[in-house]
């Protein structure tokens, strides 16, 4: 009817009644689609609803049981994991009974028979151990600095909106290292002040040498090879100056690092081992993607080789050959000899990871770089390294959760870190009971799950932002 | 005086004579730091009064294995087998637990890495908590977690757990599993099942030419199936069953000392197996997970899409469109999971697991005291390894480009 009269009277088209003026107003959403209903549908009874077909009941019905046991098998864990750590555990020793404050009755204590459940006196007990080992008590206000100054200093670093980022990153490069070496091992290590004097002497000889060829007195030869002088002073300044403080007694009680474990232990290896193996990853990289063929392959059969071995193997090779190589009277401690495994292990890692970040950088930065006259190193430091670094920042955070949980592997060469700290303290008679090695590794693995999820948070976040970034 | 300054600035700036000049120099060092470490490792050596050679080898080796398959495949005895043999049950036992360990986690892996693109909220959380909490504990504390919290928590040795009724059952020994006893004969047997393996791959071949040239489809799966149970069930029959059953027997009368499972009876998996089995699964299994959901979020919409458009079922555009392109990206990072898996194997030395680096680099390293020969003995299985993971990769990468074609 409409139809027939709009075709009539196409003219008044406009004035017709029947044509609309103003949009309907919009229905509510369908009862399935809103509120908790829908909420509910889409999300959980939408994929077991098909009945359509033969095989979309059996998906749907499979889903349908698949989604009843998971949540059954689901809650019940995390109710048994709750009650085991909060609900039913021991908290607290008031009388000091040690291990009988986690027995039951039958085992000749209070708690009911049957009870299982975490006996957090005993984490207590064990805190100090744990968490620094064998440090002396009286000096763990020397590891709770260099720990809080140097979170104080990440944050401040990964915190966009405060100023002076890059120079609070230089300082957590070059200063905290230094600092937090003195303050953990206590510094005043017995050097020659005449041999610190000769070889700052020779470090400003090389400064010398390298400024005046850059003025051409010394002939062609040397003004032509100035930079490699100037490098090579700056290096033998900064060895020394290294040294020179090392020497400088602060009044500090040395620890020994045999004294050192727990958790110290792990945030140690973690962060040695990965500030180390940035800048050898680095060259190492580089030396995979160069043109000179001696370069490439010494570069490729060092990652694969690392990369090819188990970190065990490492450090048992760390451990027991490592004192084989060096010359008689050059020991190593323990943890050092570790330490050395785990740089050379992650290097070759990290290497992979900037590789990635290398191969990614258009092929137009090189040739825009070569176009500009810069010389292969001005290139990398000024052009490639600064973008491809940037892009593989993800990528070095996941190598670093991954380091960060391998440290636990230094516990099999007698270190004792984090876990090996905790496998130790299972070892105390004085608290012996069936839950004592449960209790310790639900705490432990909370640690290490608030720091490693925490990373991979931040892993993501940055991989949003670097590929939003990106999209022009 | 001129000329010569140009001359020399001229080989000075040549890319060519400075890039063999620095590799020369950097060769040279190579050479002077390996001498050194070599002249260094010598002295030492000597200072002890060791010397380097691999007559170790054929020693005999006096300590006792926990009974493994590698143990029953090279008849370990102590005192009469050698340190060769020890390193090739270790090499056994690492090569056991992978695979085993590879199986179990691709195929949780790829479950887990499923459900967690699932629509369901249920499903998909659980996913999601199995992931992240797995991945972010360390493996050596999960480990010890198994073997120290829950598998130690079993019935002693004089009680168990029946699984399957009298057929297998569980204490803190070991899981005891039936275990099948070849006898005469059963060789034939074995042939019928090859047979019809090469049966079914024929007959996937001819389904395949014959669903291209007309369009017709055959159910392979099943009829290969039914050829591998018929053909090796005749030809066992026939044969009279020359595979028998050995159960395990557990006794809870006579002497005490002699109760519980009886040793030489049906199969043992040792709790230090099968901690190390499940926990590098399980750990595993996050990692493949995560993979695998990357590999099917790289196909795009369009695909499935365009699948149901062709009126082609959900289970049947997962099975055909989805998952052998997804594959292609999902390959490379598995096999190097693959690979971390067999190396994290190694971890099994923290509770005793006779695998290589367990018993060849721990207790038979004490024993000898040949740290260089045996360390890299070890890390040569462990590269060869890589080696080959990386050979196949670089085969499937070049496979994959010429199909993209």
């Amino acid at each position: 009817m409409a139809k027939k009269n709009s075709s009539h009277t196409q003219t008044s088209a406009t004035q017709a009644a029947f044509v609309r003026t103003q949009d309907a107003p919009l229905l509510p959403p369908p009862p399935s689609q809103a509120g908790v209903r829908g909420w509910l549908w889409r999300n959980i009874f939408a994929s077991m609803a098909d009945f359509s077909s033969l095989s979309a009941s059996i998906s749907s019905l499979l889903v349908a049981g698949l989604s009843v046991f998971l949540l059954y098998f689901g809650v019940t864990q995390i109710y048994l994991l709750l009650d085991f750590s909060l609900f039913s555990a021991v908290f607290s020793d008031p009388d000091g009974l040690k291990r009988e404050v986690c027995w039951t009755e039958e085992q000749g204590g209070t708690l009911p028979n049957g009870w299982h459940a975490a006996c957090w006196p005993f984490v207590v007990a064990k805190q100090k151990f744990v968490l620094y080992g064998a440090y002396p008590a009286e000096e763990l206000w020397r590891v709770n600095f260099t720990v809080i100054s140097g979170l104080l200093g990440l944050v401040w670093v990964l915190i966009e909106r405060l100023p002076y980022r890059r120079e609070a990153g230089v300082l957590m490069l070059t200063a905290y290292p230094m600092m937090a070496y003195i303050l953990l091992t206590g510094g005043n290590s017995d050097t020659d002040s005449s041999s610190i004097f000769v070889w700052m002497l020779i470090g400003l000889g090389f400064m010398t040498i390298g400024r005046l060829g850059d003025r051409g007195f010394l002939g062609s030869f040397i003004s032509e090879v100035s930079s490699v002088f100037k490098g090579v002073g700056w290096a033998v300044i900064g060895f020394t100056v290294i040294r020179g403080i090392n020497a400088v007694d602060f009044g500090l009680e040395p620890v020994d690092t045999r004294d050192w474990g727990g958790f110290l232990i792990t945030l140690v290896v973690a962060v040695t081992g990965i500030v180390a193996s940035l800048p050898l990853g680095i060259v190492l990289a580089l030396g995979r993607r160069s043109k000179m063929p001696i370069v490439r392959i010494l570069s490729t059969v060092f990652i694969e080789f690392w990369r090819g071995v188990p970190l065990i193997t490492v450090l048992f090779m760390a451990s027991v050959m490592l004192p084989l190589f060096l010359p008689e009277g050059v020991n190593f401690d323990n943890l050092l000899r570790a330490l050395i495994g785990v740089m050379l292990f992650s290097a070759a890692y990290m290497a992979e990871v900037v590789r990635g970040g290398l191969q990614a950088i258009d092929k137009g930065q090189y040739e825009g770089a070569q176009a500009m006259g810069l010389s292969y190193w001005q290139t990398m430091r000024l052009i490639i390294l600064p973008q491809a670094l940037t892009h593989v920042i993800p990528g070095i955070v996941n190598t670093f959760i991954g380091l960060f949980k391998d440290t636990t592997l230094v516990s099999i060469v007698g270190i004792f870190d984090l876990l090996g700290a905790g496998q130790s303290a299972i070892a105390d008679a004085a608290w012996s009971s069936p839950v004592q090695a449960m209790t310790i590794y639900v705490y432990i693995a909370v640690v290490f799950f608030v720091f490693c999820f925490g990373m991979s948070r931040y892993s993501i976040y940055m991989e949003r932002k670097l590929s939003t970034s990106r999209k022009h | 005086m001129s000329n010569r300054h140009t001359s020399s600035s001229s080989w000075l700036y040549d890319a060519q004579i400075r890039s063999y000049f620095f590799q020369a120099l950097l060769l040279l060092g190579l050479v002077l730091g390996v001498w050194w470490l070599v002249d260094n490792t010598l002295t030492n050596l000597q200072d002890q009064g060791k010397n380097l050679g691999f007559s170790f080898l054929t020693q005999n080796a006096g300590f006792q294995i926990s009974s493994t398959l590698g143990t029953w495949v090279m008849g370990y005895q102590v005192g009469s087998s050698s340190y060769f043999d020890v390193y090739l049950i270790g090499i056994i036992n690492t090569f056991l637990v992978a695979v085993l360990g590879i199986l179990a986690a691709t195929f949780l892996g790829f479950a887990v890495g499923i459900m967690r693109l699932s629509s369901n909220l249920v499903i998909k959380s659980f996913a999601t908590i199995y992931i992240e909490v797995l991945r972010n504990v360390p493996l050596l504390l999960q480990l010890f977690f198994w073997y120290f919290a829950v598998l130690r928590s079993l019935p002693d040795r004089r009680n168990k757990i029946d699984i399957a009724g009298e057929f297998a059952g569980v204490n803190i020994t070991g899981l005891y599993l039936p275990a099948p006893v070849p006898q005469d004969g059963f060789i034939y047997v074995f042939c019928a099942f090859v047979i019809a393996l090469i049966g079914w791959f024929s007959l996937s071949k001819w389904a395949q030419n014959r669903q291209m040239q007309t369009g017709q489809t055959f159910p392979v799966f099943w009829a290969g199936i039914g050829l591998v149970v018929v053909l090796t069930g005749v030809v066992h029959a026939a044969m009279g069953q020359p595979l028998s059953w050995s159960i395990p027997v557990f006794a809870d009368t006579g002497p005490v000392l002699r109760r519980g499972f009886q040793s030489g009876e049906g199969m043992v998996l040792v709790p230090e197996f099968i901690a190390v089995w499940l926990a590098l699964s399980l750990y595993t299994a996050a990692f493949i997970a995560e993979i695998v959901r990357a590999g099917i979020l790289a196909i795009s919409k369009g695909q499935t899409e365009a699948s149901y458009s062709l009126g082609l079922r959900p289970g049947i555009t997962l099975r055909l469109v989805i998952i052998p392109q997804a594959l292609r990206v999902i390959i490379p990072p598995l096999t190097s999971q693959y690979l971390n898996l067999t190396k994290n194997s190694s971890l099994a030395v923290a509770i005793a697991y006779p695998e290589l680096v367990s018993i060849f680099a721990g207790t038979a390293l004490n024993q000898v005291g040949k740290e260089i020969e045996m360390i890299f003995m070890m890390m040569a299985v462990y590269l060869t390894f890589s080696l080959i993971t990386s050979v196949f990769m670089n085969w499937f990468n070049a496979r994959v480009k010429l199909v993209e074609r």
